[in-house]
């Protein structure tokens, strides 16, 4: 067994009693391993897809927030051991300027998507994809395959198969502890504005 | 998906095709029947089976096999098996070779991943006696 699993294990163990944050002697570090370095990181390919009403959604409209974009599919059983956890994640950290979107790669959309969403429960976007888009992410064959992008809109940690779920924890709070860079940007070209009125 | 034999009959006759399958190490394909509603099963379907009236189809018992990211063991196919496709020659076949055409539909997963629906073309070439 690798050290990850066994980790994993003894997390999901210990989560099983119940114990796990009782135990926890002062805040858990998070560990980094999956998050790639602010220079390492590659512009996530902006999209437009639409979502259960009908309505556009485009990756772009999400900057200056951390995202975990999640490639699923209904028939994808690795899928549904993730939802829960990004369910989680999503309620957790929603007003920390987080959001999980959905990309559902099946091939009959909503008729199958939309009875899956209830049945759970999700509470994050969802969206249904195609091939280009799975194009524009490297095919993304294997599901699920789930990217977290930073604030700044690039690719900071990319997760192929059922991976755990601490280090989707661990990324998204990696990566929300940085500020946002959009908004600085923002507040800057405010100020240049009023002084220059 | 090896090459199914070429099978031959009478008209009337009962006539039986075997199918090879070989589903790489590591991988597997939910089966015919799979546990869970929204799994998607393996299924052999006739398009074109020329003069030949397609029956039933002949399906491996599948293996139970826990996997880490299913509470359940699931009912799949793994490794070697064969499909058994029966046939009927039609009654007013003509003597000749002909080919039956048909459509493999799959969906394949290994033991952290799963992989989209795919359909492979199956060709069973026979011979009207």
């Amino acid at each position: 067994m690798s050290a990850r699993r066994l980790s994993f294990a003894l997390a999901a163990a210990l989560l099983a009693g119940g114990l796990i944050y009782f135990w926890s002697p002062g805040p858990r570090s998070v560990r980094t391993g999956p998050v790639k370095p602010d220079k390492d990181r590659h512009q996530a390919p902006d999209f437009a897809l639409k979502d259960v009403n009908g309505q556009t959604v485009r990756l772009s409209d999400y900057r200056g927030k951390v995202v975990l974009l999640d490639f699923w599919a209904t028939w994808c059983s690795p899928c549904q051991i993730e939802i829960p956890w990004f369910m989680d994640l999503e309620r957790r950290n929603k007003d920390k300027g987080f959001a999980v979107l959905g990309v559902s790669m099946d091939d009959d959309g909503w008729e199958s998507v939309k009875p899956f969403l209830s049945q759970l429960g999700v509470n994050y976007r969802v969206v249904i994809g195609d091939s280009e888009t799975a194009q524009l992410y490297g095919g993304v064959d294997a599901l699920p395959t789930t990217f977290l992008i930073d604030r700044d809109g690039k690719i900071a940690a990319v997760h192929v198969g059922l991976a755990d779920r601490r280090d989707f924890e661990d990324g998204v709070e990696k990566l929300l502890q940085s500020p946002a860079p959009a908004a600085d940007s923002r507040a800057a070209l405010a100020a240049v504005t009023l002084r220059s009125d | 998906m090896g090459q199914p034999q070429q099978v031959a009959g009478r008209r009337n006759a009962a006539v039986q095709a075997k199918i090879p399958v070989a589903v790489r190490p590591g991988f597997h394909v939910n089966s015919n029947t799979p546990t869970e509603e929204y799994l998607i099963p393996l299924k052999l379907t006739w398009t074109a089976a020329g003069a030949l009236e397609s029956g039933s189809v002949t399906y491996p018992k599948p293996s139970m096999e826990k996997y880490e990211f299913a509470e359940k063991p699931l009912s799949v196919f793994t490794g070697d098996f064969e499909l058994v496709a029966n046939f009927k020659v039609a009654a007013n076949a003509p003597a000749g070779p002909g080919a039956a055409v048909g459509k493999l539909h799959y969906q394949a997963c290994n033991d952290r991943a799963c992989f989209p629906p795919k359909t492979v073309e199956v060709t069973i070439p026979y011979r009207v006696q």
